[in-house]
């Protein structure tokens, strides 16, 4: 029995504020193990598709389906209050940067790990007792902690608050969190907003790394195009809360309803976008 | 310079009850952004159990004291525990995604609740204790005949604040437990999102709350040996004013400012005038907020983006 090849379908789906259509009757499919983008002009309503991904808003209409790698399927607009986090496992991050920023780098990504430690404490009181089985889980936590710092390069700064690191480390610690809840989709809200070409070639790096290494599946909403075509396998484009474009980075690229929306948003930088993809 | 040595023994004493209470105060807080007006009266409630445990355990003839104390200690702390627990989640958790003040207001009345309960159960009147604990030593005498003394009961008083304290601090800072604490008083949303039990981990706030307000209720039973219904209220005012003075949501901050507000009214009650304490103690209150909004130890507000 083989797994459906899609992680995520989406189908007819609509949310609706009033009188504004966020968005109308999108269908997509994200493959498992790859990385889909989710690209188009501002306000074309790509994060009320994340925040309906994610549980934020209850769609108007529509049907989203998650499927993990064993055939587990759950239908996403039926999970409420965190259970699309906690049972579907679907990771997300934010426009903005949401770290724990008192925390430690270390204790942010040992946050992630609370469900893993919190059945091995035996729901607190054998970790409080000091039970060996929690202390091996702990320290196997700290150990998964530790990788994904030294991915990142901040093994040097663990034990640095998280508000304290560069900007970039923050972008990228903040996708390490992400995945040492260990999830089947990752949801990454522009985590190239505000980087430099330096930092955002690290990024790219990192979410190829986790694509290639952990065979997880991400869904990306970016602006930057350079980074949408450097690593997307697969781009769906939005306009107005409806798709004009889905197929891999060279055909969207090229593909005039594409340009043209682009077009609508800022001539010079879309076609200057445009061709610097490549 | 003896008076001044003794008063300030008894203002370490005194502070560290405040600075016990205050933790509470300061802890829930920091993690729901309300203050928990019957948290006075949970100390009262602490103070209650701990003397009816002291009245059962005597009357079953147990008379060595360090056991009657560990029991009182245990007892008090679970059952108010479970009164911390309950409050919050009947009186506080169906309001969180209400209005600001509506988790003010039902803390209020949770307040009035709880001590008009202790008054129709236990009576008005002040229950009184004999000292269980009881000896000390004289530190120094001067020549004109005034003794520093430090009392054993001091001593206890003082020596389970700073070791529980310490089990405290280590809680947060090192456990898992601590780490999911400080995440959702970071961002809730995001905790959640990560995995981490909201509602559970406020739960437990309340609970490590009420067990710590406890400990400070069997603390003031054996310094003053006595209890009354009403004693929460004065002194849970008093522990909040220590909140904010050591900057409310700060931990030590907490611990800061309940020694502080213990050492200003004993030395207020000293050298000027016993009868205004109080008020000496809550002007600090208005001082404070005028002055130094953010308390000794507490961090401004950071604006959201």
């Amino acid at each position: 029995m083989s797994v459906s090849p899609d992680i995520l379908t989406v189908e007819h789906l609509s949310m609706r504020f009033g009188g504004i259509v966020a968005v109308n009757d999108l269908s997509f499919a994200a493959k498992r193990r790859e990385i889909t983008a989710l690209i188009g002009p501002n306000g074309a309503g790509k994060t009320t598709v994340f925040n309906c991904i994610t549980g934020f808003y209850r769609p108007s209409g529509g049907s989203m389906r998650l499927v993990h790698d064993d055939g587990a399927t759950f239908q996403l607009e039926r999970l409420h209050d965190y259970r699309i986090s906690k049972v579907a496992k679907v990771a997300r991050t934010f426009q903005n940067i949401r770290l724990f920023p008192g925390m430690t780098a270390l204790e942010n990504l040992m946050v992630a790990q609370h469900a893993t430690l919190m059945r091995a404490s035996g729901f607190s009181l054998l970790g409080l007792l000091g039970v060996p089985s929690f202390r091996e889980a702990e320290a196997r936590a700290i150990d998964v902690a530790r990788q994904w710092l030294d991915r990142i390069g901040l093994v040097d700064r663990a034990d640095d608050a998280a508000g304290n690191l560069p900007y970039g480390d923050q972008r990228r610690l903040e996708i390490a969190r992400a995945m040492c809840s260990g999830p089947a989709l990752l949801c990454l809200d522009e985590p190239a907003a505000g980087l430099n070409a330096t930092e955002s070639g690290a990024l790219s790096d990192l979410l190829l790394a986790i694509r290639n290494d952990f065979g997880t599946s991400i869904l990306l909403i970016e602006h930057d195009m350079s980074v949408v075509m450097e690593i997307s396998d697969h781009i769906v484009v939005l306009d107005h809360g409806v798709k004009i474009s889905d197929g891999e980075p060279r055909a969207v690229r090229d593909d005039p309803k594409v340009v043209a929306a682009y077009l609508g948003a800022d001539e010079d930088t879309a076609i200057e976008v445009m061709e610097s993809g490549t | 310079m003896d008076y001044f040595f003794q008063q300030l023994i008894n203002g370490l004493v005194l502070g560290s009850i405040y600075g016990l209470i205050a933790i509470g105060y300061t802890m829930v807080y920091g993690i729901v952004g309300m203050i928990n007006f019957a948290h006075g009266d949970i100390f009262m409630i602490g103070g209650f159990i701990a003397l009816i445990t002291f009245l059962v355990l005597v009357s079953i003839g147990l008379t060595f004291v360090p056991v009657i104390l560990l029991v009182v200690l245990l007892v008090s702390m679970a059952v108010t525990a479970l009164y911390g627990w309950t409050v919050e989640r009947i009186a506080y958790r169906p309001l969180r995604q209400s209005f600001r003040l509506a988790p003010m207001l039902s803390a209020i009345g949770m307040s009035f609740v709880l001590s008009n309960f202790s008054q129709v159960a236990q009576g008005a009147r002040v229950k009184p204790i004999p000292p269980v604990i009881t000896g000390g030593y004289t530190l120094h005498e001067s020549a004109a005949g005034f003794a520093v003394q430090l009392s054993n009961v001091q001593i206890v008083v003082v020596v389970t604040t700073v070791v529980l304290l310490a089990i405290f601090t280590w809680l947060v800072a090192r456990t898992r437990f601590g780490r999911d604490m400080r995440a959702c008083e970071q961002d809730q949303t995001m905790a959640a999102l990560l995995g981490v039990d909201v509602d559970r981990t406020i739960s437990m706030t309340f609970v490590i709350g009420a067990a710590l307000a406890a400990v400070a209720g069997m603390m003031y039973l054996l310094y003053y040996g006595l209890v009354d219904f009403f004693m929460g209220f004065v002194a849970g005012i008093k522990a909040f004013t220590a909140a904010v003075l050591g900057g409310i949501g700060s931990l030590p901050g907490a611990m800061l400012g309940g020694l502080a507000i213990g050492l200003i009214e004993t030395f207020w009650s000293a050298y000027c005038s016993v009868e205004y304490k109080d008020v000496a103690a809550f002007s600090i209150l208005i001082i404070v907020l005028i002055f130094l909004p953010t308390g000794l130890l507490g961090r401004p507000e950071v604006e959201k983006v």
